[in-house]
């Protein structure tokens, strides 16, 4: 790997290598980028991924269907919602388990509780890796506050495991719909103060603005999802545009990129994405809570021993870091014959060698943390 | 630094003139302990929240740095897999002496859900000596922050005169 | 679009490279098309109005030593149509060639690596066909059927020890020890049922 860029430096100029990683703070996760510099702009930013290969589609074809569910957390575990529900969803497609209308409104509201919590993350960790520590205290204020939610509701603060094939595993405790309301009505005050102490903020937006713009082709053809691919001016969202669950029970908005300080597609835009999602998403719950059918939570007769027969089906949910999808083979047994999980994360750290060169290296921070990454989703 | 005198009651007595020495430096090392943030996986964002303002992991005096040459021990968030062991042991070769490592979750503990995998290393303690386990998958801020405290009460029984580390270290676990 | 009208408009053009759609009683259906035409097909699906293929989805491969080969797997969808498809493309599992996407969808690039990783399948055309999750040393292909762990990497064993070895030696340890300070054992010489049990 080092051999490979090595090769093309020159000893007369000013070009050198730099190791930025795996253990290194802004990288998110371990993640390791060869960067080959001059001076203080970069000439080309390798990156070097699998430091957190777990093996995980290998571990699918031994543990049965219904004991992979807990590795699909790990598949993404600051939203560990979606991993959950976009497998449930795959072998409930090869299968032909209808859920219940109720489990589907509550994958959809642990599922946009989720996307808030991941969302919090992303956004303070960004402003962290720029230089500014307090939004990211301030974002894991709220996480915390969220956490306490689904752990009311499923006993996990990170990896829930709350979904089952064909419904979920726990019904809504006592007085949880008025505690998530509360805390709605406390986001949405907390949604303003946050913009005002650093969306809108000068030396942020100079500092994001015009900065790594990817364009909405480029961003199409490097397969680029979720807030990435919204923050360059095209305009999809699996949830409207091929819904699944309850969302096409809901009015909701898609933020896209408008180019408001820059270019459409730079990297404010797709950070703005995501402070604009979490809003939607606060709509997104209230209305879900309100409409709330009663029944039950989980499908009649799911066999404990499940067997499928053979054939293959994708599913895809919109995951806070975009389209993530699930490719299920079966062969008539009780175990998987293959899984696959289609992650956000993966495509986007392909798109970062292309578009590092001539970016200062201050500026390959800032394109990382908007792409917001996490490496068990590259890795898997 | 033990003299033995004849306390002139019959037998050796051994004195340790620094004992008291050693409980004001102690003092202020277990309240002082900086950590690596060595977030590897999922028990990274759980050591991010022990951080954040709720369980505030900086009021043990415990302050994270990014740089291994700055920090008094390391706490191994997450599953080691064989591509980062390397680099975990040239982390923990980087810091200064006297070092530590927590283990933070089941994952660096022993591989934990991962112990099928191809991939994954059995265990943190594999390549580098592990001094306080925490468990749990991933284990609650309020886990870690019993670990540091742990970690912090061998560190405060730690004696001057034996504070080189043994090869095989493994004294306490929580 | 459905599977069949796409595969009726591939017939038309490529014949019997197009295999006709197949797939389980439930779940997706895929076309089986021929390695060696695979590009233009692919081209033809990205740049055919009324296909509008612009979006790859996953590029991913399944191992079936059964009938000794590995397929290639693509996903597509189209972002204007909002239509998809599934391709398969198969290879020898001796030798997997299959030629690369990565001129027509730029993501195949690490699609493609990462197949090539895990699974050994070699893509001609590839510009930097190299191990992407796995360190540059490691032997195999794990997520073929018959991979068989090679037992640690760089002298890091694999092997766990049993806990409750090490739980049980902490035991005895520890028995041993109430042992030795239980009080005096000796003195009164006629109480003394109960050591067998201990035992």
């Amino acid at each position: 790997m080092e051999k490979l860029i090595l090769r093309r430096v020159d000893q007369n100029n000013e070009e050198m290598i730099l190791n930025f990683g795996p253990q290194h703070p802004s990288t998110h996760g371990v993640i390791n980028f060869i960067v080959q510099t001059d001076g203080e702009v970069i000439t080309r930013a390798v990156p070097d991924v699998g430091y957190l290969h777990r093996s995980l589609e290998k571990i699918g074809e031994s543990t049965g269907w219904h004991g992979y569910m807990p590795y699909t957390d790990r598949i993404d575990y600051v939203a560990a919602m979606f991993p959950n529900e976009g497998y449930a969803t795959a072998v409930e497609r090869l299968t032909g388990i209808e859920v219940p209308r109720r489990a589907q409104y509550l994958r959809a509201i642990s599922g946009e509780l989720c996307r808030i919590a991941s969302h919090l993350i992303s956004v303070g960790t960004m402003a962290m890796d720029i230089g500014a520590f307090t939004p990211m205290l301030h974002g894991v204020r709220e996480r915390e506050t969220i956490n306490d939610l689904i752990e009311a509701l499923c006993g996990a603060r990170l990896t829930y495991n709350y979904h089952r094939i064909g419904g979920v595993a726990f019904d809504l405790p006592e007085g949880w719909r008025d505690r998530t309301l509360a805390f709605l009505d406390h986001f949405d005050r907390f949604l303003v103060e946050f913009d005002r102490l650093i969306t809108f903020n000068e030396i942020y937006i100079r500092r994001l603005a015009n900065v790594a713009v990817i364009p909405g082709p480029m961003a199409v053809d490097y397969g680029l999802v979720g807030p990435n691919l919204r923050g360059s001016g095209v305009d999809w969202d699996v949830r409207r545009d091929l819904p699944y669950g309850a969302y096409s029970d809901f009015e909701f908005s898609i933020p896209v990129g408008q180019g408001m300080f820059g270019t459409v597609g730079d990297s404010f835009d797709r950070y703005f994405c995501r402070v604009r999602e979490m809003g939607e998403s606060s709509k997104i719950v209230r209305q879900a809570l309100e409409k709330l059918p009663d029944g039950e939570i989980m499908a009649p007769k799911v066999q404990r021993n499940l067997k499928v027969e053979a054939g293959e089906a994708l599913s895809r949910v919109e995951s806070a870091r975009g389209e993530m999808a699930f490719y299920v083979v079966a062969d008539g047994t009780n175990k998987a014959y293959r899984i696959r999980a289609r992650t956000g994360s993966f495509t986007a750290m392909g798109i970062i060698e292309p578009l590092s060169r001539g970016l200062m290296v201050a500026d390959l921070v800032a394109l990382i943390a908007s792409l917001d990454v996490v490496a068990p989703e590259i890795d898997r | 630094m033990a003299n033995k005198v004849d306390s002139g009651v019959g037998g050796d007595v051994t004195l340790f003139h620094t004992s008291q020495l050693d409980q004001l430096i102690n003092m202020a090392r277990e309240n002082s302990l900086w950590y690596l943030l060595f977030g590897l996986a999922c028990c990274g964002i759980e050591l991010i929240q022990t951080g954040g303002p709720r369980a505030d992991l900086m009021r043990f005096g415990a302050i994270p740095r990014a740089s291994p040459r700055q920090a008094d021990f390391m706490i191994v968030a997450g599953t080691l897999t064989y591509k980062m062991a390397e680099r975990a042991k040239l982390l923990y070769d980087q810091m200064s002496e006297p070092k530590y490592v927590i283990s933070m979750g089941s994952c660096a503990n022993c591989g934990g859900l991962f112990q099928p995998a191809y991939s994954v290393c059995k265990g943190v303690d594999k390549v580098i000596p592990v001094d306080v386990y925490v468990p749990g998958c991933p284990p609650r801020p309020e886990a870690l922050t019993e670990g540091l405290l742990r970690l912090q009460e061998l560190v405060r029984n730690e004696r001057w005169s034996d504070k080189r580390r043994p090869a095989e270290a493994g004294a306490g676990t929580a | 679009m459905t599977t069949s009208e796409i595969h009726e408009l591939l017939r038309a053009r490529f014949g019997d490279d197009v295999a006709a759609p197949a797939g389980g009683p439930r779940g997706d259906q895929f076309l089986l098309v021929k390695g060696a035409r695979l590009i233009e097909i692919a081209r033809f699906l990205k740049e055919t109005p009324g296909l509008q293929f612009d979006f790859c989805e996953d590029l991913t491969a399944v191992d079936w030593p059964k009938r000794n080969v590995i397929e290639v797997v693509i996903h597509l969808l189209s972002y204007p149509l909002r239509h998809s498809l599934v391709l398969k493309v198969e290879a020898d599992r001796a030798a997997p060639v299959v030629p690369s996407l990565e001129p027509v969808w730029k993501t195949a690039d690490w699609f493609e690596r990462e197949v090539y990783d895990l699974f050994g399948v070699t893509f001609t055309g590839h510009p930097d066909l190299r191990r992407i999750m796995l360190p540059d040393d490691w032997v195999g292909f794990p997520l073929r059927k018959d991979y068989e762990e090679a037992g640690g990497w760089h002298g890091i064993t694999n092997v766990r020890a049993d806990p409750l070895v090490e739980l049980k030696r902490l035991d005895d340890a520890a028995r041993a020890e109430v042992a030795r300070s239980a009080p005096p054992p000796p003195p009164p010489a006629p109480a003394a049922p109960p050591p067998p049990e201990k035992a």
